[in-house]
């Protein structure tokens, strides 16, 4: 690595380390332009110029959808698109760009977002604006009004998007949909005083009403803007009736009213509806909560005990996975690092093939091998045993380590094979003259001079394992259960499948919970990262 | 270039005998006796035959995995109770089930499989060596913070924000259907979000090899920069790119969470989700299936792995000890 990273600031390209002179660009640019060949220059024109039709089409589409904050970034980023390729300077920028745009995109945004849902209460329930709450509320306590009188409807499609065409017992004629209310056209055509159909929509046919019936009965449609009015629905496709929401909206006081029992519902701030005892309506909606999930996390006795427990273990499998495989890794090394051994090259293969194979194949081939009634292992090699390898919270967890052992050794086996045979002969010489014994050899120069070698190895390799979410999901999804838990953890989860599950599995979907967790981990990491670099000085190196 | 080839690439192959004490039972043997004994077991045991002993059990903790998956692949038999005998049928009907099976579209896993990881090799190979070459050839201000923030953003790997992941794509999907969930064209550019990582340290340490007079002269004739880029650097920068290709493959094959919560509907699915899902419990699975699904997407894998296996393992290790 020394040698290297000593290279980089004698021989690289320096082009010139002083700045050039206002004269000296100017002949540089006239030398580049002359360079340039034509074909270049197309190649740069035709790709901005896609790029911008892409942009300018996105634009439109963000703008047809009122996203004013994401149209403004992708204004913003053309135009600095543009800006970088258009002009003959910034050369770097040129260059750095559509890796930069990606790594902030993917990378550094979903890092910053995370952290804020992290403080959200985003989740199932909670997982809209307070706007689509109220009027999934509204039209879930939806019930038919008694003296309403009957719509002629017809039933309309544009697209996948089913419209109700209502005919008033007046003779008015409006259309409307789930999302826009009721509006009234006059271009319907009509037939015996009930309108039929309408130009851009397409009338459903009887056959067509009846495959589709379940998602017209459900289908209602907003009287109006405003949600207290009610809405429309039909139960056969044919004619429709008012329907009024038992709960009734108060915009200016915020607060939901149940009109049977006059329960007054107010938002608290809680991202529900909440009565005075406490009860809730959902859904909810998304509210920032502060650091109620951090707090839960780290106070709530049934989920902090928990995130104790695969805390500790996640270190464990890291650091003992890390050595396992390390020290067996060497040993084999060493084994086979005899020039008087024939056949070396034979086992070589044959050890390696384990790294060579994907590695979410050989968790889930290992899982079957393990399985407590049918596995290979317990059936063939243990005659019938019942051994619980995946099941018992012990046993799992040696399971899981010796997986990883044969997933891992192979490779710290050519690494460290590697590092030997790079060490000086001259120094095992000089020792062995100065009469050390080789076990003295070993320990004394050989050890030392590997560790350092392959230190960051090492690291890299804690780093991997820390967060080998396929290894722990393929093999045992975390189980056995914790059943005393209230999120779904299992006593061989580590920290990341732990917010996998949270986040993605199980009946409530807590997002904000698992992205508080998540933020947790990075504070770990990057508190190891820290300790790793000042041992490793590897940013210093950097030129 | 240097730690490459003398690190990890050199087999032990090129040692001569003087490696002869390189291990703590190799002292015990007669070392420096040059006269011809008489074969003797007790001694050729200490010598190597117990490092033969040592390889084979290896052998068997590596190898048996491997022949159980093989064997039940070749099983007619679906389940995995009936894969326990090893090599007890032989016979294809476990790859014709999984190949033409309505509810498995492993064609479909497949093909997706190789399209993701295929373009999202190429295009981290590509994306990693601009940067790279803009590192490694030119001096600007934020130079050094760039290449700071590139190692400290590469410790903390995408999956850990993969709900936040799942959110944005989520919302992308709202405005354009086309890059958003379910699609595989949004799952690439996730994972080129991590395109600038440890892979762009190991082109940036390949780049600073290649001398720059090789640059100036060819400005001096006349060559523009990316002239330079194109014709001269990635050229001579072959070798890495392949094993930067090569391992962003590999680790898109392996990469389950972040594809596991983008492509929903099973056809649009990648190997890795589909088969975790197919054995979601082993008990009901058709394991025979399964296993031939996984020789069929590990053979590829394997060979390429196995061919090109002394650039993978310098690579990781340049990488690493940079």
């Amino acid at each position: 690595m020394s040698t290297m990273t000593s290279n980089v600031g004698v021989d690289a390209g320096e082009p010139t380390p002083e700045k050039p002179s206002k004269r000296q660009r100017q002949a540089g640019h006239i030398a580049d332009l002359a360079s340039a060949g034509i074909k270049v220059l197309l190649v740069k024109i035709i790709a901005l110029g896609i790029l911008d039709a892409l942009a300018l089409t996105a634009i439109f589409i963000l703008v047809g959808q009122r996203e004013w904050l994401v149209t403004a970034i992708v204004v913003i980023a053309t135009g600095l698109i543009n800006w970088i390729y258009l002009g003959r300077r910034r050369l770097p920028a040129k260059y750095l760009t559509p890796g930069v745009i990606f790594l902030l995109i993917f990378q550094v945004f979903v890092l910053g977002y995370t952290a804020y849902i992290g403080f959200t209460n985003y989740g199932t329930g909670h997982n809209g604006t307070k706007d689509q709450a109220v009027s999934a509320l509204m039209s879930s306590a939806l019930e038919r009004v008694e003296d309403s009188p009957t719509f002629a409807v017809t039933v309309l499609e544009q697209g996948d998007t089913l419209n109700l065409l209502v005919t008033d017992p007046d003779g008015a004629v409006r259309v409307g949909n789930a999302e826009t209310p009721l509006h009234a056209v006059d271009n319907a055509q009509m037939d015996g005083g009930k309108a039929v159909g309408l130009d851009g929509y397409s009338t459903l046919s009887f056959q067509e009403i009846l495959a589709q019936s379940d998602a017209i009965t459900a289908l209602a449609v907003p009287e109006s803007e405003d949600p207290n009015d009610g809405a429309l629905r039909t139960p056969d496709g044919s004619s429709g009736y008012l329907y009024v929401s038992n709960l009734e909206y108060d915009e200016a006081a915020g607060t939901m009213t149940d009109t049977r029992t006059d329960t007054v519902y107010t938002d608290d701030g809680s991202g529900a509806f909440t009565s005075a005892d406490g009860e809730q309506l959902m859904p909810g909606w998304q509210v920032v909560v502060g650091a109620d999930n951090f707090v839960r996390a780290l106070t709530d006795e049934s989920i902090r005990g928990p995130l104790v427990y695969v805390t500790i273990w996640t270190f464990v499998f890291a650091l003992v996975s890390v050595a396992t495989t390390f020290f067996l890794g060497l040993f084999l090394a060493i084994v086979f690092n005899d020039m008087r051994m024939r056949g070396r090259k034979f086992y070589r293969v044959l050890m390696i093939l384990p790294y060579a194979f994907p590695s979410f194949l050989s968790a889930l081939v290992w899982a079957g091998m393990m399985n407590e009634s049918f596995g290979f292992i317990n059936q063939v090699l243990l005659g019938g045993a019942a051994v619980p390898w995946l099941t018992d919270p012990t046993l799992a967890k040696v399971s899981i380590l010796i997986v990883n052992l044969w997933l891992g050794f192979p490779y710290m086996f050519l690494v460290c094979t590697g590092a030997l045979q790079s060490i000086p002969e001259e120094l095992q010489e000089a020792a062995t003259v100065d009469g050390a014994k080789p076990w003295a050899v070993f320990r004394l120069i050989k050890l030392p001079l590997l560790l350092v070698s392959l230190a960051p190895l090492l690291i890299a390799s804690f780093a991997f394992n820390f967060n080998n979410f396929n290894l722990i999901y393929m093999l045992t999804n975390g189980g056995p259960r914790d059943s005393s838990a209230p999120i779904p953890v299992g006593h061989t989860d580590i920290l990341i499948s732990m917010v996998y599950k949270v986040a993605f599995t199980g009946q409530t979907r807590d997002y904000g919970l698992a992205s508080a967790f998540t933020i947790i981990i990075f504070i770990v990491v990057a508190i190891i990262s820290i300790i790793s670099f000042r041992k490793t000085k590897a940013l210093e190196e950097l030129n | 270039m240097s730690t490459l080839t003398k690190t990890p690439g050199a087999d032990s192959d090129d040692m001569s005998t003087r490696a002869i004490t390189s291990g703590p039972g190799a002292g015990l043997t007669g070392y420096g006796t040059y006269e011809k004994r008489p074969f003797n077991v007790g001694r050729w045991f200490r010598a190597t035959g117990w490092r033969h002993l040592v390889g084979v059990v290896m052998i068997v903790f590596s190898c048996f995995p491997l022949l159980f998956v093989l064997s039940s692949s070749l099983n007619p038999k679906g389940t995995l109770t009936g894969s326990n005998a090893l090599f007890s049928a032989i016979g294809l009907d476990s790859y014709a089930r999984i190949l033409s099976s309505p509810d498995i579209p492993y064609t479909d896993w497949f093909v997706n499989t190789l399209i993701i990881a295929g373009i999202t090799a190429l295009a981290t190979v590509f994306l990693g060596a601009l940067a790279a070459y803009s590192f490694s050839r030119m001096r600007f201000t934020g130079r050094r913070v760039g290449l700071v923030s590139i190692v400290i953003i590469q410790m903390f790997p995408q999956l850990l924000a993969v709900v936040a992941i799942f959110l944005l794509m989520s919302s992308i999907g709202d405005w354009f259907p086309a890059l958003g969930l379910n699609t595989r064209i949004g799952l690439i550019m996730v994972y080129l979000g991590g395109a600038l990582g440890v892979n762009t340290y190991l082109m940036y340490g390949f780049f600073n090899t290649i001398p720059a007079s090789i640059d100036e002269a060819a400005k001096i004739d006349g060559a523009s920069h990316a002239r330079i880029f194109f014709t001269i650097i990635l050229r001579l920068a072959a070798p890495i790119l392949a094993v930067v290709a090569l391992l962003s493959f590999i680790a898109t094959i392996n990469e389950f969470v972040v594809a596991s919560v983008i492509l929903i509907d099973p056809e649009n699915q990648t190997l890795a989700v589909g088969l975790t899902k197919l054995v979601s419990n082993p008990r009901y699975a058709d394991w025979s299936a399964f296993s031939a699904g996984a020789v069929m997407a590990a053979l590829p894998v394997m060979a390429v792995f196995l061919f090109l296996q002394k650039y993978i393992v310098g690579g990781l290790t340049a990488g690493s000890v940079k």
